[in-house]
């Protein structure tokens, strides 16, 4: 369903970090459970065409998590990293890192803020800072990509409900 | 070289010069007195924006008035869009998991 919380991206040029930005109309609480619990990680966390499983989840500081991403032609994308901290309601903090780069330690250090809003709602801010802006514009184009997958699979939806009519 | 947004957007001073130049059209030497470094800097800068098709010239007179180009700067956008467009749709998921949970509190 659509939302009227728009999805907010800053990249600023030349920068080696990015920021998503999001509101949620429920409490940080639950915010912060969705954003940390593997079964409900599972359900949103992946892009939609794919399916996604958790090979190691432990979130506890010092703890480390790695993911499974599976397409529907069977390609897997894995990434993995270690949990920096982790304070409940307010704030994450973790290394991220994909390993189908060409080469490894391209890692990426995540600040997820869970700010409680007035009316039950909460504010998400996710800060990402890369090794570098190649890294980082790197990781802003495999959105294209995505994109791209993604759309394609909407338009197959499309093709396949005018055939039923 | 590359010459395209990104590149005209990748330094500080060029950032700057977009966003005088977007308020009113100026002259070369306008520019480079807004600036503390060398105008022949100001020069190079304002060559390469041009280059990149960020400004645009107006010829009044003697003087050379650069403006800037809008439709050149939105690609910046269009470039993100995608990767917004992916977490969207993430977060509309979480929208529906989220009120699922509120509802069944609110049911028990």
């Amino acid at each position: 369903m659509a939302s009227k919380n728009p999805t907010k991206i800053i990249a600023e040029p030349g920068k080696q970090e990015l920021f998503i930005v999001r509101e949620f109309e429920a409490p940080r609480e639950l915010v912060f459970h969705a954003f940390t619990e593997k079964d409900i990680l599972v359900q949103w966390i992946g892009p939609r065409e794919m399916s996604m499983r958790y090979e190691k989840f432990d979130l506890s500081e010092g703890g480390s998590y790695r993911y499974i991403q599976t397409s529907s032609d069977g390609m897997e994308f894995a990434f993995h990293g270690v949990c920096h901290e982790h304070t409940p309601p307010e704030r994450i903090i973790q290394t991220f890192e994909f390993e189908g780069l060409p080469e490894k330690g391209h890692v990426a250090l995540e600040t997820t803020k869970f700010e409680s809003l007035p009316k039950g709602r909460t504010r998400v801010t996710v800060q990402s800072i890369f090794q570098s802006v190649a890294d980082r514009d790197g990781m802003v184009q495999s959105g294209m990509e995505h994109g791209v997958v993604a759309s394609y699979e909407r338009l197959d939806e499309l093709v396949e409900t005018e055939k039923i009519k | 070289m590359r010459r395209d947004v990104f590149q005209a957007i990748a330094d500080p001073t060029r950032r700057d010069i977009i966003s005088l130049v977007a308020r009113n059209s100026m002259t070369s030497n306008d520019v480079a007195a807004s600036f503390d470094v060398s105008r022949q800097a100001i020069s190079k800068h304002i060559k390469i924006l041009m280059e990149c098709g960020i400004l645009m010239i107006d010829q009044q007179g003697r003087e050379r008035y650069y403006s800037l180009q809008p439709k050149k700067l939105a690609q910046v956008a269009e470039w993100i869009e995608p990767f917004r467009t992916m977490w969207e749709d993430k977060f509309n998921r979480l929208d529906d998991i989220l009120r699922k949970f509120k509802s069944n509190k609110h049911g028990k």
